[in-house]
């Protein structure tokens, strides 16, 4: 079978982010740009089920500016087939990333979808959920394991509770959580190697999808600051600070 | 007034906090009704239809509801969203599963996780795990909305309003529960805990971060949190991590005990009341959002705190 993993250029998750002080954004000038760290163990568990001869094939694809390409030709060195680049100049909203991969699946025919389950810049966790809903596919979100047999995966989910575990026929659509795996790193080789791997490059009027935005985002604000703490010098000041002032316990 | 359904969260059994936090945000945008949907859960149907405010409960029970699996329970919705402006559930792991397939469904953006309700169509939301908010305009006759329920207060509770069973014809076929592994009940529950101790990779081992924390929480009434490297190291279940990841808390108090207080661990503790940290360097991350700052080995100084309570 063949698998399609989406994955999302963002900011990396190191980067201290900064909102303009116009409000019209977080600050993207000289900033790292990095792979979507859930994307990265989806593709992951895509390259494994490969391995382990469950899959044939992994294409990847990413909904975003040129520059995208980045982070397809990481995946590439990490071991995926193929990539596609579905080229737009702004952000697109997860509804119409998730019609932009529904059109993909209609021609590329995968068996499954493997996603990560947020997008650590919008914070959304919606196109896996949407994607399944628009293909009238099973859904399983927030994998922390996958066990295929036959038309059926298997899946534990990281849940408020605890840990569920639910069956879904395929085809389907899996979102991971961090736990799944850990990824590896592209040696290289493999990097060199990934620059000669297809790259195919699309635009969403290619799909006849809509990518206009429903929402408009008046403003980005920076969070309320807390103020720098109080240094207690040991555990007797800090019980009466707690009870004497903060009053909490 | 708009009119709107929030999805319940419950366990069959009992309605959890996260709904009765999630009217308050609800009712601000317009009236609301309240959809259990589930297997045998008339009572939780019976103490949704006491909260303050609510128009109606619809109750809904069958096998296909039992585990609220997102393919049964969005199609459910669908059945009923007609009348309705918003579409509203709180942003459990339940509720975030569901709610996206509603909104594709119907044909909007769906807007996650808001934290403040500006009008009846502007919403403000955090991204960039808290580090940023986003102050937005939904353009969608009908809105679907999940709400970050740490961020307000439970709706008061009062005189009942009816029950309305509703029939469905939802089948699904494409998913199946085969079991659930649910982690100690005698503890706190995290999101609902006035106090909450949380533990990091410091603690070294699964018995340590037991041996000292438990001990601590009992006294305090606490629940116990970590951060992702404790639950990764197997110190603490999945569930009690606290990040952008994990849960997001918000309770009287949250002492972080060897937790280097990563922007990924911020994202679910910040907007705590008052905020402790324990940790043996003195520039660890934690200290520029702790009110009080503790610079301590762990392995004294919790025993020590325990013992002084
Ligand atoms: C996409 C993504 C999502 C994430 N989501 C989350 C999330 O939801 N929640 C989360 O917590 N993390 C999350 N993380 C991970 C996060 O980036 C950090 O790696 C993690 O929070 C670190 O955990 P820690 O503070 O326990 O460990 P460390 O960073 O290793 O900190 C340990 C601290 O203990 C102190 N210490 C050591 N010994 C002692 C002692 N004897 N006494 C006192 N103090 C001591 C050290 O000074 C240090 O500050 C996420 C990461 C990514 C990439
Ligand atoms: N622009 C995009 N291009 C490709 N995949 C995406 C894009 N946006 C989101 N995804 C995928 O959907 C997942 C969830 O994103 P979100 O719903 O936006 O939080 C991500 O982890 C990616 O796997």
């Amino acid at each position: 079978m063949k698998i399609l993993v989406p994955i999302k250029r963002v900011i990396d998750f190191n980067v201290n982010i900064r909102v303009r002080d116009d409000g019209t954004g977080v600050e993207t000038d000289n900033v790292k740009m990095s792979m979507n760290p859930f994307d990265e163990i989806a593709v992951e568990e895509a390259l494994k089920l490969r391995e382990a001869g469950v899959a044939e094939e992994v294409v990847v694809v990413s909904v975003g500016v040129e520059k995208a390409q980045d982070v397809l030709r990481t995946s590439l060195a990490m071991g995926a087939d193929r990539a596609i680049l579905v080229k737009t100049s702004d952000d697109v909203e997860p509804l119409n990333v998730a019609k932009i991969l529904k059109a993909i699946v209609g021609q590329e025919h995968p068996q499954l979808v493997l996603l990560g389950k947020q997008a650590i810049d919008n914070d959304a966790n919606q196109v896996a959920q949407m994607l399944s809903a628009l293909l009238n596919w099973g859904q399983a979100t927030f994998a922390s394991d996958i066990d295929i047999s036959g038309t059926k995966v298997r899946v534990s989910r990281e849940v408020d509770a605890g840990l569920q575990t639910i069956e879904v026929n395929l085809p389907a659509v899996i979102s991971v959580d961090l736990r799944l795996n850990t990824p590896r790193y592209a040696t290289l080789p493999n990097v060199m190697k990934a620059k000669r791997k297809p790259l195919d490059i699309k635009t969403p009027e290619d799909f006849a999808v809509d990518v206009s935005l429903r929402h408009t985002i008046l403003e980005t604000l920076p969070p309320a600051a807390r103020k720098g703490g109080v240094v207690v010098a040991n555990v007797d000041e800090l019980v009466d600070k707690l009870k004497n002032q903060a009053g909490v316990i | 007034m708009g009119r709107g359904l929030l999805l319940a969260e419950h366990d069959n059994m009992a309605l959890n906090e996260a709904t009765l936090r999630s009217v308050t945000a609800a009712l601000q945008i317009g009236d609301v009704d309240i959809l259990v949907a589930g297997d045998n859960c008339a009572d939780v149907a019976s103490a949704a239809s006491q909260i303050r405010g609510v128009g109606k409960v619809l109750l809904a029970q069958g096998e296909v509801f039992e585990h609220q699996l997102a393919e049964s329970v969005a199609d459910l919705i669908l059945e009923l969203a007609e009348p309705y402006e918003t579409i509203v559930a709180p942003a459990t792991t339940s509720g975030k599963n569901i709610l996206p397939r509603v909104a594709a469904l119907l044909d909007v953006a769906q807007i996650s996780e808001i934290v403040e309700i500006v009008s009846k169509d502007t919403f403000i939301r955090p991204v960039y795990a808290g580090n940023a908010l986003q102050k937005l305009r939904s353009n969608e006759t009908k809105k679907v909305i999940t709400i970050r329920y740490s961020s307000f207060d439970m709706a008061e509770t009062g005189s009942g309003v009816p029950v309305e069973n509703v029939d469905s014809s939802v089948a699904n076929s494409k998913s199946a529960f085969i079991s659930e592994a649910k982690s100690q009940s005698d503890q706190v529950d995290l999101v609902s805990a006035r106090v909450i101790v949380s533990g990091g990779r410091a603690f070294g081992s699964k018995e340590k971060f037991d041996e000292l924390l438990r001990p601590l929480a009992a006294r305090l009434n606490a629940a116990i949190g970590a951060s992702r490297a404790a639950v990764d190291a197997g110190f603490s279940p999945n569930d009690t991590q606290v990040g952008q990841t994990g849960k997001v808390v918000a309770p009287d108090l949250y002492i972080a005990i060897g937790i280097s207080g990563a922007i990924q661990h911020l994202a679910g503790m910040k907007e705590s009341k008052v905020i402790v940290a324990i940790n043996s360097d003195e520039d660890a991350p934690i200290h520029a959002n702790a009110d009080y700052v503790l610079i301590a080995d762990l392995f004294d100084a919790v025993p020590e705190l325990t013992a002084k309570l």
